[in-house]
This record gives structure tokens, sequence and C-alpha cells, in this order.
């Protein structure tokens, strides 16, 4: 079983650059909010798996730091787009068309 | 192998495609509202079933239970950012796909 | 991890380099963000695959908790919102000189460390393990063989969060979404956030951890409740004089290194017998040192004391006008 572990992380790596996609287009910034809390959880699962592979188990603690960061990462997203409403007054026309184009 | 470990790696595998489907659901639904929902399976039923296998098939109870706290750390996370995240959308004037 | 490992690798590298050109090149400030934010943790995850966990520790702690919210909350100061567009150099002069310059760097530098001796000093910081107190290399190397770099970090980020609040108050509080999960979460998370600091400022004398992870989490915890609407905890007014914690860990340091030449021996050389000790005594010094200046980094200025929150919110979970 645990020879197959290796794919399986290589799977979700896929997950989270197909989800990025997601963070490209948008199209408002909950969306963006949403792919970056989805990356954590592929994240957790990614380090819990290398950890058993690798044998290393102190990559579990690096997992439990990630999955307190999640918490922290998704207030800190919420709190900016609320105060970003609150200077704009009602929703914010600005801001819900931002589809990122780089160059 | 042993019974513990068999069953471990099965929910392992079992996890897998909650994650899959969470992206499917997260790149074809309408609209934040229902991606929300993708993201939920993801998150909860997917990372669970994980911490939980991996925590039975490594043998020890102290392991089990700090991947259970991983576990508890991330729903508390996800479903309050879930909460917020529709919240400030609804505020901001976004309305939900079909209505 | 063969040849699943390898693609992973290679993905992984895709992932960054392309997440790095976002996060420079889009001209959406909060895409470029949240770009960032995503890139920490993806380096963060290369860090694992090098089988580099202090460092994987670092910086999922520091880049995607603080330097992530810290860079959101400068986001929320741009007035206007043709300010959180970026400018870009004219496509000439980017393409021009900018990117190759930029690339000739990064070849150079990537040659340099190619030609690095393969595995550097680890023989020999193992040999000498045993009377460096502690049973980790990288916390005997930070905290004991290379003490005095760890006192110059501390000392910058001290300077760093000096210079800041030098720029003058902190900006009015973020008006909080009016929502009762907000403070729950902090309360429900920040005794959490401090047990894994705790545990893993112990973890550091013989696994990965210690004093930079352990104040990078609690200093995340600590923004936390600052978002969820807590008031900071060194305002003026009632805590100000327990701003010394900012310069604990420099202080301590400092005294560690003196006491060396004080009885006879080198510059910041331990008194035989007393590694493991002080090490540990600098780790609890350092860690809440950094705790503490991360807080204050974000917070960019000394608190007002805070009235009531705007929209009539108090800060202890009563909301005016909710149900």
């Amino acid at each position: 079983m645990t020879e197959l572990y290796p794919f399986v992380a290589l799977l979700l790596l896929l997950n989270v650059v197909v989800g990025m996609v997601r963070i490209l287009r948008g199209p408002t910034a909950a969306d963006r909010m949403l792919a970056a809390e989805m990356f954590a959880t592929s994240a957790v699962v990614i380090v819990l798996l290398m950890a058993v592979v690798s044998g290393n188990l102190a990559l579990i603690d690096v997992a439990l730091v990630f999955a307190l960061l999640a918490a922290l990462a998704s207030v800190t997203f919420v709190g900016r787009a609320w105060s970003a409403m609150a200077d704009n007054g009602s929703a914010a026309k600005g801001e819900n068309d931002e589809s990122g184009d780089a160059r | 192998m042993t019974a513990a470990q068999w069953v471990g790696g099965l929910l392992v595998f079992a996890g897998l495609p909650f994650f899959l489907l969470g992206t499917l659901g997260l790149l074809r639904f309408p609209d934040v509202y229902t991606r929300l929902h993708a993201l939920a399976k993801a998150d909860n039923v997917g990372l669970g079933l994980v911490c939980i296998g991996l925590g039975i098939q490594s043998g020890s109870v102290a392991l089990l239970l700090k991947l259970v706290l991983i576990w508890v750390l991330m729903l508390i996370a996800s479903a309050t950012a879930a909460g917020l995240i529709a919240g400030t959308a609804l505020a901001r004037g976004l309305r939900p796909w079909g209505t | 991890m063969g040849v699943a490992g390898l693609i992973f690798d290679g993905l992984l590298a895709l992932a960054l380099a392309w997440l790095a050109w976002q996060s420079t090149r889009a001209v959406d400030l909060f895409h470029a963000v949240v770009s960032f934010i995503v890139f920490g943790l993806l380096m963060a995850l290369a860090w694992v695959r090098l089988e580099a966990p202090d460092i994987a520790l670092a910086e999922a702690a520091i880049g995607a908790g603080a330097t992530g919210a810290l860079l959101l909350s400068a986001l929320d100061r741009l007035a206007t919102h043709d300010a959180r567009r970026r400018l870009l150099y004219e496509p000439a002069t980017a393409w021009g000189f900018w990117i190759p310059a930029g690339g000739a760097l990064l070849g150079g530098l990537t040659l340099a460390a190619w030609k690095l001796p393969a595995p550097g000093l680890g023989h020999e910081v193992l040999a000498a393990l045993k009377g460096s107190g502690v049973d980790h290399p990288v916390t005997a190397v930070l905290l004991n063989f290379r003490a005095l770099d760890t006192l110059l970090e501390i000392g910058v980020l001290l300077l760093a969060a000096v210079t800041i609040w030098s720029l003058g108050r902190a900006p009015s509080p973020v008006a909080a979404m009016p929502s009762p999960a907000l403070p729950a979460l902090g309360r429900l998370l920040f005794p959490v956030f401090v047990l894994v600091a705790a545990y893993l400022l112990w973890r550091g004398s013989h696994a990965p951890g210690g004093a930079f992870p352990a104040g990078a989490v609690l200093g995340a915890g600590a923004i936390l409740m600052r978002l969820a609407g807590a008031r900071s905890w060194i305002r003026s007014s009632e805590r100000g004089p327990w701003r010394w914690i900012l310069s604990l860990g420099l202080a301590m340091m400092l005294a560690a290194a003196v006491t060396g030449p004080l009885s006879g021996q080198a510059f910041f050389e331990y008194p035989p017998g007393t590694a493991g000790p002080m090490i540990l005594l600098l780790e609890v010094a350092a860690g809440l040192s950094i705790a503490l200046l991360l807080f204050a980094l974000y917070l960019r200025g000394e608190p007002r004391d805070d009235g009531p929150w705007p929209d009539g919110q108090r800060g202890d979970g009563q909301r005016e006008g909710v149900r």
C-alpha cells in the first residue's frame, strides 16, 4: 500500500495545479480565497503522505502547522474583503471583476 | 501486511476521490456558493478518511490522535472560512446562480 | 520515491516558477498577493521534499502565515482601486534588460550552488553533537555553533520592528465582519496555537522545531486574535511596559555572548556543562520575542487605546445590533 502513496501525492499535486486555474480566472475574490483554502488541505495531505513514505514522522508537525495556518489565512482573506467593502460602501463595484491579467 | 495496514490503506484510497471531486466542483460549478459545497466535501470527508487511514496504518495511538487533531483543526478552519466567505459574498451583493 | 517522485518534483518546480511569475507580474495586486501566499505554501512543500523539516516549518509559519497577513493588511490600506493595480515596466525595458539580467543572476547562483561540496559540514556537526547540549543538529548549529548568526537575525527583526513603529501610530482597526463565528474561532484556536508553539519549542532540542517556528506560530495566533476582534495586547495604556519582551531575545543572547569572556573563555562560548540549559533559556526568550516582534510588525505602529470599534462593535465579542 505504502508504495502507491507517491502516486497519490502526485495526483494531489495535480489537483493543486489544476486548482490554480481557479485562482487565475476568478472571477471574484471569493473564488480565489476558495482555491487557496483547497490548496491548504491538499498540502496537508501531501505532507502527511510524504511523512509516511519517508518514515520521517517530524513531517507530521509540519502538517499540523499548515492546518493551523489555513485558519489564519482564510480569516485574513475574509477580513480584507470585508474592510474593502466597508470602505467603498455597499457592493464594491470595482472588486467584482478582478480578472488578473498577467503579462 | 497486517489487517491494520490493509484497512488504513483502503481508507486513504477511499479519501482520494473526494479531493478529485472537490477540485472538479471547484472548476465546474457555476458560482461561489456551490463551489463552497464542493470544497467542503474535500476538506471534511477526504481529509478525515486520509487522517484516520494513516493513523490506523501507523499502529500507534499517539500518532492517530495527532492526525485526528489535524483533521479537527482543518474542520474548524474550513467550516468557519466557508461561512465567512459566503457571508462576505452575500453582503457584497453576489446573487446565487439561478436567482 | 521513484518515478512518481521525479514527476512530483518537476511539477512542483514548474508550479513554483509560474506562481512567482504571477506574483511579480500580475497587474491586480490581490491576485499577486494570493499567488505569493500559495507560493509560500508550495515552497514549504519543496523544503519537505528536500528533507529539511525545520525550514519547512519556518516557511509555512512565516511565509503563509505572518507575511501573508501583513501583505493583505497592507493591501487594505491602498486607498483607491487604481492604487491596487500594479504599474509594470514597459515591455521593452522589462524583456530587454531586467528579465535577462535576472536570468543571468539566477544562472550564476545556480552554478555557484552546484559547485558547493556535497555534504558540507554535516559530518563535523554530527561528530560534535554530543557536547553541544542538544540532540538535534539544526538546533545545535543555530544556537550553539553559529549562535552569532541567530543573534544578528533577532537584532535585524528588532530593528525592522522599531523602524516600522517609528513611522507612526497603528492605523485604525480593521472593521471585522459582524459574525459570531470570528470571536468563537479566535477563542477556540488560540489555545491550540499556544500549545503547538510550546510543543515546537520543546521539540527543538531533539527534533525539528525550535525558537523560530514556535515564535512564528505564536505570532500567527496573535494575528488571528487581532483579526477575530481582540484588542492588541501591547496597548500603551494597559501593558505598554511589557514591550520589553520585544527586546528580550536580543538581550538574553547578548548576555549569553558576553558571559564567555567574563568567565575567561571565548566570545559566545557557554560555560562548560551549561550548554543544554542555556540553549533552552535562549530558545524561550527568542521564541517569545519573535512572536511579539511578528505581531508588532503586523500592527505597523503603536496601538492606539482602542475605543469602541467602528459600527459600534466592541472587541470582546459583544456586537451591538447582532442577534
